[in-house]
């Protein structure tokens, strides 16, 4: 079970980090752009130290803490995280919310810097770094919850947090070559298997925690993975039809 | 203190964007969690108000979303 339990939640790693590391990588690069290499570097790598510090301090901490409560804490985490990001892929794959859009980021962090240098803000390279920094540790911030939520109490921290270790590289990579935020990512189509296998894997913690005896033990997650893919799927099919009906009907 | 009701809300952001959604699931853990409490040897049925409960809290949150 440790093979299908961590190529799970290496998975859903990997895809989260890929979302997340693309996020900040679109205004570490507006920050580069606008203001040079120096303050987006230098705000980005505060917030990996900061990062790192909090991964340190909060490390040894999770150790002490009863393993069913963990369970139940992450488990909850877990479901309102991955149940926000499942509801907010259904409702932008059905239109009722706009698309998440990487360029429309990057051109707004652009010109809130521009206007900023047209003011002659006397702090520019500061709230510069300052807004690299802030996307850094941010976005990080969600990268480290869902190695933790994922591998704690299983044994798994190695794989998973490697799979999310290559997601960060995956897309620093591309950024350093292409220079333009990742566009082409399917952001949506990623999130919507994100918040599915995240809300799964809380649903299987939460159990665990409360002394639920799944049937299948961990097969049961690839049973969720099912259910909430195919109440996502349904809930898109059922809101576009609604939104189809209404435009006949108007 | 600006900044940091801001940084605090932005953190908070990452687990709650709908309230209703977040209060939806809190409440089904919780009865999920009595009930494990109150008939430990029925598991299944916390498991079947947790499943039934996470699925059912998607279903009504996206059907009743309004355009945005």
């Amino acid at each position: 079970m440790f093979s299908l339990h961590a190529g799970s939640a290496g998975t859903a790693a990997f895809l989260a980090s890929l979302v997340e590391a693309v996020e900040a990588l679109t205004i570490v690069l507006a920050v580069a752009i606008v203001r040079g290499l120096r303050p987006a570097l230098l705000g980005a790598f505060a917030g990996l130290a900061v990062l790192a510090l909090i991964v340190a301090a909060l490390g040894p901490l999770l150790d002490r803490v009863p393993l069913s409560i963990l369970q139940i804490a992450i488990g909850i985490l877990l479901l309102l995280f991955g149940m926000r990001w499942l509801r907010k892929a259904i409702l932008r794959a059905a239109g009722l919310i706009a698309l998440h859009d990487e360029e429309n980021a990057f051109a707004k962090e652009e010109a809130e810097l521009q206007e900023l240098e047209r003011r002659h803000e006397a702090r520019l390279d500061l709230l510069a770094g300052v807004a690299s920094f802030k996307a850094v540790l941010l976005e990080g911030l969600e990268v480290v919850f869902i190695v933790i939520a994922l591998s704690a109490g299983r044994g798994v921290l190695l794989p998973v947090s490697a799979a999310a270790f290559a997601a960060c590289l995956l897309v620093a990579l591309s950024g350093m070559v292409i220079h333009r935020p990742l566009t082409r990512v399917p952001e949506n189509a990623l999130k919507f298997a994100v918040g599915v296998m995240l809300s799964a894997f809380g649903l299987f913690w939460a159990g665990e925690g409360f002394g639920v005896d799944w049937p299948g033990a961990d097969l049961a997650i690839l049973a969720f993975i099912a259910l909430f893919l195919a109440t996502g799927l349904a809930c898109v099919a059922l809101l576009n039809r609604r939104a189809t009906a209404a435009k006949t009907a108007s | 203190m600006k900044n940091l009701i801001a940084s605090l809300r932005e953190l908070a952001g990452l687990f709650v964007e709908d309230g209703g959604l977040a209060l939806a699931i809190i409440a089904v853990v919780v009865v999920a969690g009595l009930v494990a409490a109150l008939a430990p040897a029925a598991g299944w049925l916390s498991g079947l108000i947790l499943l039934c409960g996470c699925l059912g809290v998607l279903v009504v949150n996206v059907a009743t979303a309004k355009r945005g």
